[in-house]
């Protein structure tokens, strides 16, 4: 069978603006709006596109953390991923003990594609996916902006620095996804009341027998320090005046 | 002895200006002995320019057919191989170090400090998270290696004037060949680099189109500088997706910053708060742009840039 994985995580919702604590252990989520990182979402839209198109057989949405992530996991189902599983865990998670996590469910899963986010709007980490595909010793393809898939190998456009880098990659492999890869469908009622039929396995994470070390340790979490508001100018004359005096513009 | 090495980030002939910013980042590491590593065709170019750098010691070059497209999966390994000699891996929190650095982190079995911003000491190290909205310090294991993507726009770049010797080293380390590369697209332009410019201007989603962009482009050739979108205006399309400044696109420090027509989201402004000078051009009085803005006019961006174009002259 033809499988993706593809790689949830529960995060602060995008809109919202997060507080740091006065106490600088962390920062404020209790009755924060939550929701499933927006690249993850792409990358489940993306491997929805693939089974679509008959490329793939199976969608299996795998996630890591404490029991409230199944709400994100039936989020992952009404969308249409076919399966879920969560890799319960209450302690936070490091990028490289998930990369662990997830290699432990693709070996037992026999995954042909692996998508993830390019990174999570909370830690801003980036490092799940290229980590996976080490630890897996398979190809990478991140921030993937078009993803062509055939029956051994997936041409991938990447957004780099440069512009667009298109490489080919032999399956299996891992991808991460970026902002304009595709726009992530919207969740219709009915889907939601499928959803809470489809199969989502919970499976505690020291059941997966990893060999997990903390590497970073969080000794604080403080406030950015601010910018301070300037001056308003009237008009262009003036702003090409204020421009001059600060010797920006000759 | 903290030894680190600096993964050098270069097209080839050039060597990207981030390098210089993640030498310093290096330097501040206390009792730092800084080398810069080059993976290249034939780096000669590149390591001489990396050998002016101040600061650093040596600069180890590996030329390599393999290493021409610097694919993260065939660089990977041989970055491994130098690693014994090392305590340090830095390279750029850009597209390439944030592909090549977790893989090699992963390989030596350790975690990542992303976006290094300050070290206090060898193994304790600042960092950005929630778009820069929160700062966390972070201590990494003493016993461990640390590998470190550097957030370039908290650093100065190293001056140059040094003169580090160049050795040039074979690597006899087997590399996968499950990964191709194909082509890129890069699209040439004569304007300043957008990661390293002193001067930056940038259109957002009130440009409302891409011939609209034509004016951040001529007021960006006017005053000499690179040319940034907000991810709205990249988003609809009026420029290229590397034009892109904010969480999810480049952060960068420029000299100056001209924001046109940008509102000024959270995830934008995490792109630009080390900029020396921001300038907002934009007619609501209300947006967040004004809040970080040095310099703001509330006005509409079709009146002012013409206007602005018209004073200072030329084309």
């Amino acid at each position: 069978m033809r499988k993706i994985l593809v790689g949830v995580k529960r995060v602060v919702d995008y809109n919202v603006r997060i507080r740091v604590k006065p106490d600088g252990s962390g920062v404020a989520l209790d009755g924060v709006k939550m929701g499933i990182n927006p690249f993850d979402e792409i990358a489940l839209e993306e491997a929805l596109r693939i089974k679509e198109r008959g490329q793939a057989d199976e969608v299996l949405a795998v996630s890591i953390g404490p029991d409230e992530v199944q709400q994100q996991l039936r989020t992952a189902l009404a969308m249409g991923a076919d399966r879920a599983i969560l890799v319960k865990s209450d302690a936070a998670i490091e990028p490289f003990s998930a990369a662990q996590a997830l290699l432990a469910i693709i070996r037992r899963e026999d995954v042909r594609l692996a998508i993830l986010g390019k990174q999570a709007i909370d830690d801003d980490a980036s490092q799940t996916g290229p980590m996976l595909a080490a630890l897996w010793d398979r190809p990478q393809a991140t921030f993937a902006s078009k993803v062509e898939l055939q029956d051994t190998v997936a041409r991938v456009t990447r957004e780099v620095d440069a512009g667009l880098e298109t490489i080919e990659l032999d399956l299996p492999a891992v991808l991460t996804t970026d902002l304009r890869l595709n726009e992530p469908r919207y969740i219709k009622l009915p889907d939601i009341m499928k959803a809470k039929k489809k199969p989502l396995e919970v499976i505690d994470f020291a059941t997966l027998e990893l060999a997990v070390s903390a590497h970073l340790k969080v000794l604080k979490t403080e406030p950015p320090s601010q910018r301070s508001r300037g001056v308003i100018v009237k008009d262009t004359a003036e702003l090409l005046a204020a421009l001059r005096q600060r010797g920006l513009v000759s | 002895m903290t030894q680190v090495l600096v993964i050098a980030d270069h097209d080839g002939s050039r060597l990207n200006a981030g390098t210089a910013r993640c030498v310093t980042a290096a330097l501040q590491i206390p009792d730092a002995k800084v080398h810069v590593a080059i993976f290249a065709r034939d780096g000669a170019a590149v390591a001489a320019a990396a050998s002016a750098l101040r600061g650093v010691q040596k600069v180890i070059c590996i030329n390599r057919a393999e290493n021409e497209h610097a694919l993260a999966v065939q660089l990977a390994p041989q970055v491994v191989a130098l690693m014994p000699s090392y305590s340090h891996l830095l390279g750029p929190s850009n597209s390439f170090g944030k592909d090549l650095l977790p893989r090699v982190a992963a390989l030596l079995g350790v975690g990542q400090v992303s976006d290094l911003m300050a070290s206090e000491s060898a193994h304790r190290f600042r960092r950005p998270i929630y778009a820069g909205n929160a700062i966390v310090t972070l201590e990494t294991d003493p016993a461990a290696k640390v590998v470190a993507t550097v957030r370039i726009a908290s650093f100065e770049a190293a001056g140059s004037g040094g003169s580090a010797a160049v050795e040039t080293v074979n690597l006899n380390v087997p590399l996968p060949t499950h990964t191709r590369f194909i082509s890129v697209s890069a699209a040439k332009s004569d304007r300043p680099d957008l990661q390293s410019a002193a001067k930056v201007v940038s259109g957002g989603r009130a440009v409302g189109s891409q011939e609209n962009f034509q004016l951040i482009y001529k007021l960006a050739d006017r005053l000499g500088a690179a040319v940034g979108a907000s991810r709205a205006a990249v988003d609809a399309g009026y420029a290229p997706n590397e034009l892109q400044v904010g969480q999810t696109g480049k952060i960068i420090a420029p000299d100056l910053y001209v924001a046109v027509g940008i509102s000024g989201a959270i995830q934008h402004l995490t792109g630009i708060k080390d900029a020396k000078t921001i300038v907002a051009i934009n007619k609501d009085a209300e947006a967040p742009i004004f809040e970080v803005a040095d310099i703001g006019l509330v006005a509409d961006l079709f009146k002012v840039l013409p206007e602005l174009q018209a004073l200072l002259g030329g084309a």
